[in-house]
């Protein structure tokens, strides 16, 4: 059962193509990653599918419903979630606030919003902060609180933009488990991830970008034997699968 | 000469409510020094212009520093509070009466072609004409200049490359001052000021960046242009006293069909 | 802090037997601490809440004053039904400059210089129509006559202005805890981030400023009506803009309690200092005096004055946490 369908989307900026002609597919249930060296486009397109930006072309449909000229909060709305590369939380809200945010896009009352909201913030581990601002939480916590924040707006599918950055190994298991979790209780996921040990457990699916293209797709070793995947992270000289000699 | 402000504050691209009240300062400042050592606007200028950079640099280091990670409204009640101060201290110290700044050029005319040109008006449009290619060249030349415009950009990844931030925001804000400080020298013949015209300067000026749009050369000249025109067309068939709501109802009409501005390239 | 909640009902219940104690001079000045807390409150929806600063919302008071100032004069509305009039066209005022600049996402500066310059059209309009008496100015005879909003007795104004400012103060309480509110405040931090969670940022800046402005408007009929003559450099100008603005900031933005604590802070010290400067000819001294105030609370007291002391009193509450 496809939940997103992305068919020849682009986005030029100025002289930069910086997405082309991209094809992508979610299914129900599933987990994808998407890689790709620094500039490949990933974030470009989490912008395109999230409503931040208005591809130049290609369609792309969620749950059978076209998004074309819909804003960010109207797509939120249809269930699509999304977090950011450098972590926004609302710096002077509480944890519990953030996460209520999101709970109120579902819930009008406050007060079920706000039971909602305090079960997210319990899932995601951050119960014992709840009333703590955003601003004075580690890295590794001011993900979990715009994670959970995003969760909070019930999605059907979670668009994860490097979650894992700038974590330690810890940190890192945490949050594999949290989302292996997530996706366990019925919420697709599509991830950019450049810490390739936490994209190959989590994904049962991979897309590789480089230079706003799709490059490859496949099953997670599949794509790690993939010679333009290779070529793409490392250059040309590493295909033969041979070190360059100098 | 509407023209040749709009140049300044187009290039900068930052618009903030002091900037209105620091060129009253620095009409002041080219009066001063006009009855009191007899120097004569188009040459002090210069002084006027280094005074206020050095106030710029001076109110960016003690004050807007301090607040550079601070919430952005934060920024502006800041700005808001300068612009108080400004305006009226003038007030305090210049009393509410409109000054005029003599000068003998301010009186010649002189022939050009079939038109009839104020010697004034004229140099005033050539110094800001001229000060604006230096401060395009300066911005897109020299080091600190690119600095800059990278700082404004995309201020992460500036620092990132090991940009001096701090220096870098101290100098364009007071490269912005020092535009408007010579700006205001260069005006004062022209026009009475008082300082409540450091309000209508700024707000002015915010109609000019928007209606020509923004991070645009042309746009910021043709902004000027079209403002100018509009509000003199305006005088002449509505009441004089009107012709600011001519430019406001532009920019009403800019803001409802070309968001961006004529020449805009990005949004506000 | 069982104490200090217990000494402001104290306080609130004392509120409205003042009049009967206090000499007329006290009663002026408790009215106006007052009508400018209600006035700051009005603001602090668009403005502390929603963080969309304007600094032009004397255009709305101007708008809803004169229109209920024409409404009764020139045709016998009266001003308690006029109110409604000059806060509806206030609110269409706020509706307009609300669309032009969040539509094209004009931020920070930008809005603000927005503001200012509606508020400066305004002005210019007003001081050039002669119907509403130019330059001059506006004026209203006194008849004393309670139907068209006029009383003789000066306390009759400090219970209209108390029952606003309570009003608008509960209102405001009411609203922060729903969904309304706290969508405003997260606007206020990150508009990016709302519309990513699901609010849709133009629609919640939009209320606020309505309601904002429309609350603005009805103070402009109490303005009206308290001072009998409109002066469109007055009315329309910056330094009442600034005079509402700067209560709620020096109170705490964007709490419910600050514009009020701020008027109660900032009104006595302003008529002090007006009639100390005013005395000696400077003029427009007590305005610098604002934008140190204002560069100040910036630079020291970025919450305002009011979450300052919230976080005092907790501290002599508990002082082992």
């Amino acid at each position: 059962m496809s939940l997103l369908q992305a068919r020849g989307i682009s986005k030029r900026f100025g002289g930069v193509q910086a997405v082309s002609a991209l094809d992508l597919d979610v299914a129900e249930g599933e987990v994808v990653g998407l890689i790709g060296p620094n500039g490949a486009g990933k974030t470009t397109a989490f912008d395109l599918l999230s409503g931040f930006l208005v591809p130049d072309a290609g369609e792309i449909r969620f749950r059978g419903v076209s998004l074309r000229g819909r804003k960010p909060h109207a797509i939120c709305a249809l269930g699509l979630a999304r977090t950011f590369q450098i972590v926004r939380p609302f710096p002077r809200l509480s944890v519990l606030d953030n996460v209520l945010v999101g709970a109120l896009g579902r819930h009008a009352d406050a007060a079920t919003a706000r039971s909602r909201a305090r079960a997210v913030v319990e899932r995601v581990g951050l119960g014992p902060k709840a009333a703590a601002p955003a601003f004075g939480l580690t890295l590794a916590e001011r993900k979990r609180v715009e994670l959970a924040r995003a969760l909070a707006t019930e999605p059907a599918l979670l668009l994860l933009d490097e979650v894992m950055a700038g974590l330690n190994p810890t940190e890192i298991a945490v949050l594999v488990a949290l989302i292996g979790d997530i996706n366990a209780s019925g919420v697709s996921i599509l991830l950019i991830e450049h810490n390739m040990r936490a994209v190959m457990t989590l994904s049962r699916r991979i897309v590789v970008l480089s230079f706003g293209e799709r490059v490859a797709e496949g099953s997670p070793a599949a794509v790690a034997r993939h010679p333009k995947v290779i070529e793409a992270y490392l250059g040309e000289e590493y295909v033969d699968g041979a070190a360059p000699t100098r | 000469m509407a023209v040749g402000l709009s140049l300044i504050f187009g290039v900068m691209r930052v618009v903030n409510f002091a900037h209105g009240d620091l060129m009253v300062w620095g009409m002041y400042l080219a009066w001063v020094l006009a009855t009191r050592g007899g120097v004569d606007p188009y040459a002090s200028f210069i002084v006027c212009a280094a005074v206020l950079f050095v106030v710029g640099v001076a109110i960016q280091r003690g004050l807007v520093q301090r607040i550079v990670d601070a919430p952005h409204e934060m920024q502006i009640l800041l700005m808001l509070g300068v612009a108080l101060v400004l305006e009226n201290t003038a007030l305090l110290v210049f009393g509410p009466e409109p000054h005029r700044v003599r000068s003998s050029l301010a009186q010649s005319t002189v022939w050009l072609g079939p038109l009839f040109v104020d010697v004034a008006r004229l140099i005033t449009f050539g110094v800001a004409v001229a000060l604006t290619a230096l401060l395009s060249l300066f911005l897109f030349r020299t080091d600190i200049g690119r600095s800059i415009r990278a700082a404004a950009d995309n201020t992460y990844g500036a620092l990132v490359i090991g940009t001096d931030v701090r220096r870098v925001y101290a100098v364009a804000f007071g490269v912005g001052a020092a535009c408007v400080g010579a700006a205001g020298a260069l005006v004062a013949p022209l026009v009475p000021f008082q300082p409540p015209t450091g309000l209508q300067l700024s707000v002015a000026s915010f109609n000019i960046v928007i209606i020509g749009g923004m991070g645009s050369l042309v746009g910021a000249f043709a902004g000027g242009l079209l403002v100018s025109v509009a509000e003199s067309l305006g005088a002449v068939f509505l009441k004089p006293s009107l012709k600011e709501l001519v430019s406001f109802s532009l920019l009403v009409l800019i803001l409802l069909f070309r968001p961006a501005g004529i020449f805009g390239r990005r949004a506000p | 802090m069982r104490w200090a909640a217990g000494a402001a009902v104290a306080l609130l219940l004392a509120l409205p037997a003042f009049p009967s104690v206090f000499g007329s001079y006290a009663v002026t000045l408790f009215t106006l601490i007052f009508f400018y807390g209600f006035l700051g409150q009005s603001w602090n929806v668009v403005g502390g809440y929603a963080g969309q600063l304007s600094a032009g919302h004397a255009a709305f008071l101007g708008v809803g004053a004169y229109t209920a100032a024409v409404l009764s004069v020139e045709l016998g509305v009266t001003p308690w039904i006029g109110m409604f009039a000059g806060g509806g066209l206030a609110a269409a005022l706020g509706a307009l400059v609300g669309y032009l600049g969040f539509r094209f996402g004009l931020r920070g500066f930008y809005f603000v210089l927005l503001t200012v310059a509606l508020a400066e059209m305004c002005r210019i309009v007003a001081a050039n129509t002669d119907a509403v008496g130019g330059a001059l100015g506006y004026y209203i005879t006194f008849t004393g006559n309670p139907r068209q909003f006029q009383f003789q007795d000066p306390r009759a104004y400090y219970y209209i202005a108390l029952g606003l400012m309570l009003a608008a103060t509960a209102l405001v309480g009411w609203l922060a805890p729903r969904r309304f509110g706290v969508y405003l405040t997260a606007i206020r931090e990150d508009e990016r981030a709302c519309e990513a969670a699901g609010v849709d940022t133009f629609r919640y800046k939009m209320l606020a400023m309505l309601l904002s402005a429309f609350l603005t408007g009805i103070g402009g009929t109490f303005y009206a009506f308290y001072l009998f003559s409109l002066q469109p450099n007055t009315v329309f100008g910056v330094p009442l803009s600034v005079e509402i603005i700067i209560r709620p900031i020096v109170g705490g933005a964007g709490t419910v309690l600050g514009p009020v604590v701020g008027s109660f802070i900032l009104s006595p010290l302003a008529e002090l200092s007006r009639h100390y400067f005013a005395q000696g000819g400077w003029h427009g001294a007590h305005l610098i005096a604002y934008g140190v105030l204002l560069i100040a609370v910036v630079l020291f007291l970025p919450d305002g004055a009011w979450p300052r002391l919230q976080r005092a009193l907790h501290r002599r509450a508990r002082p082992a946490a």
